[in-house]
């Protein structure tokens, strides 16, 4: 007869999700990343405009600060976007500015995906009231209005591109500070870093080479969620004149097409042209980020149609 | 013999994803008479939970139900829509889940969830629904008052006994219980498992009880289905599978079991993993893990063969079945 | 009663924070802006500029820390300040607020009726034609930034079309009054301005929507639904919209600062004379005073909507209810 052994048996149900499960996270990711069609749409935007940053001499047909044409000409095929107030390309403009503002966003991002990450675990990790602090501190700056305190911060400030690094960071760092947060309790008591513990590292390290390697995913999510945001804000900072228009950049053209009232008078082109540019790349951040939240999250994927419609209301 | 309450023939389930088809469940077939308790067991991802809401007919997309007939009651669930279906439902038939916690609405309380399910099939008044919703909280021994109470506020065991309680409520003939007991500790494990069996008794209703602990199965089941990779390993009276168990997949999952009596034995488990049923191996989908594995195991699928009282899906007993005939 | 006292104990903690943000910042950074910033206001009474130097730092001989605590003071009696013009910057921003707040009020709530709706729907109907195309298309346009959208309205309806007007509030030389060519003038020049607020605000919210929607179907309490036969309308509203709406509505209300952010682009591409605006040309005058006014009422504008939704997170949701 069978017996009352209590459930020790060769079928017992695995932890959620193992050790080495969480250690295998990037690479899984990558192979989904490839399969997902909105991510490789993204990625193939954002790839053009790295080469575009990396290599504007090969694509842009002037030099941007010169005057090759007559002033606020429309498109034509000298000049495909037109021609500024002070007769300059606009296509090349664009071509060039790529460098900075591609620059801009990633720094920024990159920065504040790091400092969230720091607090986000330390939180975690450590616990307590050193917890309880930072979450306060993470808190408030996510409810401070982030454009009003960009604009405070900018003013005292000389306008430029390290400026505009600095005031973008100290609005951004809390934005993922949560969810690296949530991430970090999810993972603390898991026996790889119980055995780092008894082994005697310390704090830091188990943060550092314990811990991260296993967020890699959720970090390049939140570097992603980042930049589509960061984009816009440094243009839109750039546009109300808080940056420095002698620096090449979308944002800054933005300005002056503003200011020489582009879209009524001129060649409305100038105008368009690099707030298209700001809106695509933020899309191609955005739609490989939309591909990592489907990845991350089963239910949001995409679903076919089967033979019964949708939705079974029964 | 009277007629099957509940007739599975054939039944396959797959998730249509963008990156694959999975057959998670591959032409199933059992019955389950009137008052039996019938265990499913087998590892996680056999497709036990897949075919117990693939019979109820709760699967979400990806999922749906690709193959196949469930015959309950006269009528085929797999072809019946909207309406038809929704009377059916609770009516008939009921689900307890793995967690209550989940199971139940966070945001309404345990009295409004009763109500809700009351009202959607007939017209009861006020006071009739309250007093059938203070009933079945009797018959799972938790005090009426607790009507009014969320699910946050009682205990792991109460919520789960909650759970039943409204599965009962219009007293189906079949309540399928997707591993109920896995959330809780031991002794509430126990005393939860003697509940449910008190009230199949008591009120007559057939039970269908997915789980992955054998010592639940052994002491409860009426007959029990092994599953493995999608498909009904062995299947038989719980006496006899625990007896004379015929499958070598049988056979592993019993040798893993300590035993109080008797005398000791080596603990043995079962090397290897379960398949990636995107991708299922050529022939018997055991045969990587098989210690009796013959050649022609990898090259021939085998079908369910009759043994006895049993069922079982292994070559070793092709012949004998084909003797038999 | 836990829950809600943390919550205001936040609220407090956050608006403290940036009463000293705008205490901290003209000590630490570069340059002599304040100084520069105070030397221009004038036309103003002695004790409104002795709390200007308070809060600035400038000629005072106290210690930091006895200007920080008469800077307090000064805040609790209502005193920030002066703007470049003498004028107390308090009833600068009163004047200028109904028009902000007429312009976000209408389309935040445009948008978030907008967003929710269709992000209940588009979820609801996964595979349909609607959840095809909705989302990715909502999704793009959220990320454009709002001075895009504004810049296409204007080149399209303004320019090119010349339907609508370039800018302002009401038509130049026209008198304010209730009369119905006045306000459907206001509308005229509100129309625009508003459709980008609406377009962007809306792809925000129907993409959390429908993402936090999706998330609660495949919860098991709605499978537990289904599985007793409910009505599908009364599954989608009592077991998943309810409660994909509740728990994020104090997270919806935090998104409050992203849209007054981009109302201020907004006012400033189309010369709109409100709040936003006013903070535009702060900056642009180096009217510090005005600015840090500025901010601390944008940054009360937010927490208090923030915890308006906390309020009625505590009251509609139970599980704020102790065990």
């Amino acid at each position: 007869m069978a017996t009352d052994a209590a459930s020790n048996t060769a079928i017992t149900e695995p932890a959620a999700v193992t050790d080495a499960e969480v250690r295998a996270e990037p690479r899984r990711f990558t192979r989904a990343v490839l399969h997902n069609r909105k991510a490789m749409v993204g990625a193939v935007i954002l790839l053009i405009m790295v080469f575009v940053a990396v290599f504007p001499g090969l694509i842009a047909p002037y030099d941007p600060q010169a005057t090759v044409g007559p002033p606020n000409a429309s498109p034509s095929s000298a000049h495909l976007l037109g021609t500024t107030q002070l007769g300059q390309d606009v296509l090349s403009q664009l071509i060039w500015g790529t460098r900075l503002t591609l620059w801009v966003t990633v720094v920024v991002s990159v920065i504040a995906t790091f400092i969230s990450m720091i607090i986000g675990v330390t939180a975690a990790y450590i616990g307590g009231l050193t917890d309880r602090v930072l979450t306060v501190i993470t808190d408030v700056f996510l409810i401070l209005p982030v454009l009003p305190l960009l604009i405070l911060l900018s003013a005292y400030l000389t306008p430029g591109v390290s400026s505009l690094i600095i005031v973008l960071t100290i609005t951004s760092w809390a934005f993922q500070a949560r969810q690296l947060r949530s991430q970090g309790l999810s993972v603390r008591n898991r026996d790889f870093l119980v055995a780092a513990r008894v082994r005697g590292e310390r704090p830091l390290y188990i943060i550092l080479v314990e811990i991260v390697p296993t967020m890699t995913s959720l970090l390049a999510a939140s570097f992603l969620a980042l930049a589509v945001f960061e984009v816009g804000f440094a243009a839109s900072l750039q546009f109300l004149g808080l940056g420095n228009s002698g620096e090449l950049m979308w944002g800054t053209m933005l300005y002056n097409a503003q200011q020489a009232a582009a879209l009524e008078s001129g060649n409305p082109w100038w105008a368009l042209a690099p707030g298209l540019a700001v809106a695509v790349m933020g899309a191609g951040f955005a739609l490989v980020n939309y591909a990592f939240d489907e990845i991350g999250n089963p239910a949001l994927r995409p679903v076919r149609r089967g033979k019964r419609r949708g939705r079974a209301s029964a | 013999m009277a007629e099957p309450l509940l007739e599975v023939s054939d039944l396959s389930v797959a998730y249509l994803t963008e990156a694959a088809d999975v057959r998670a469940v591959d032409q199933v077939s059992f019955t389950v008479d009137r008052g039996e308790f019938l265990g499913i067991v087998g590892e996680s991802g056999c497709g036990k939970s897949t075919l117990l809401f693939g019979v109820g007919q709760l699967l979400s997309p990806p999922g749906e139900v690709v193959g196949g007939s469930v015959i309950f009651r006269g009528s085929d669930m797999v072809r019946l829509t909207g309406d038809e279906l929704r009377n059916m439902r609770w009516r008939d038939y009921s689900v307890v889940m793995q967690s209550a916690m989940n199971a139940l609405n966070p945001m309404k309380s345990i009295g409004a969830q009763f109500k809700d399910t009351l009202q959607a099939h007939g017209s009861m008044s006020s006071a009739e629904i309250r007093e059938r919703s203070a009933e079945v909280l009797k018959l799972v021994g938790i005090d009426p008052t607790h009507l009014a109470s969320y699910p946050h506020q009682l205990s792991g065991g109460m919520r789960q006994r909650a759970m039943i309680a409204m599965a009962l409520l219009l007293t189906p003939q079949l309540v399928m219980m997707d591993e109920p007991t896995s959330a809780l500790d031991v002794v509430a494990q126990r005393s939860l498992m003697s509940k449910i069996k008190e009230l199949q008794q008591r009120l007559g209703f057939a039970v269908l009880f997915v789980t992955h602990d054998m010592s639940v199965v052994s002491r409860y089941s009426d007959r029990v289905l092994v599953m493995y990779a999608g498909q009904i390993a062995e299947a038989a009276a719980t006496e006899e599978i625990f007896e004379h168990p015929l499958h070598p997949y049988t056979r592993g999952l019993m040798s893993a079991f300590p035993s109080l009596r008797g005398p000791r034995r080596e603990l043995l488990g079962i090397p290897g993993s379960p398949p990636d049923l995107a991708r299922p191996p050529a022939g018997c989908r055991f045969h990587p893990r098989c210690p009796e594995v013959m050649p022609v195991c990898l090259s021939h699928e085998p079908e369910l063969y009759p043994v006895g009282g049993a069922e079982v899906r292994c070559l070793l007993y092709a012949e004998q079945a084909k003797e038999a005939v | 009663m836990r829950y809600l006292t943390r919550r205001i104990g936040l609220f407090l903690i956050t608006l403290w924070a940036a009463l000293t943000v705008n205490f901290v910042i003209p000590r630490v950074m570069p340059g002599n802006e304040a100084v520069a910033a105070l030397g221009a206001i004038r036309n103003v009474n002695p004790a409104a500029l002795h709390a200007l130097e308070i809060q600035f730092g400038v000629n005072s001989h106290q210690s930091i820390l006895s200007s920080y605590f008469e800077y307090l003071g000064n805040c609790l009696t209502g005193q920030f300040g002066v703007t470049a013009q003498g004028v107390p910057v308090m009833t600068e921003i009163f004047s200028k607020l109904p028009w902000t707040l007429g312009l976000v009020g209408v389309t935040t709530v445009l948008a978030f009726v907008i967003g929710t709706v269709a992000g209940i729907a588009s979820a609801w109907r996964r595979g349909g034609r609607l959840d095809a195309v909705l989302p990715p298309t909502l999704f793009i346009t959220s990320t454009i930034p709002v001075f895009f959208v504004g810049l296409l309205l204007i080149y399209a309806f303004a320019v090119k079309l010349n339907w609508l007007p370039l800018g302002g509030n009401y038509s130049v030389g026209a008198t304010p009054s209730f009369s119905l060519p006045f306000i459907w003038d206001v509308l005229k020049h509100a129309l625009l301005p508003g459709l980008s607020l609406v377009i962007v605000t809306a792809g925000l919210w129907v993409y959390s929507m429908r993402n936090n929607m999706i998330t609660t179907i495949a919860e098991d309490y709605v499978k537990t639904a289904r599985a007793k036969g409910l009505p599908s309308r009364r599954i989608m509203y009592d077991y998943a919209a309810r409660n994909a709406i509740l728990p994020n509505l104090t997270g919806f209300a935090m998104q409050l600062g992203y849209v007054l952010g981009g109302a201020i682009v907004i006012e400033y591409l189309f010369s709109y004379p409100g709040l936003g605006y006013l903070f535009y040309t702060a900056s642009t005058n180096h009217d510090l005073p005005l600015m840090e006014g500025l901010f601390l009422f944008y940054t009360l504008a937010v927490l208090i909507c923030v915890l308006i939704a906390d309020l009625l997170t505590a009251v509609l949701d139970p599980r704020t209810r102790e065990a």
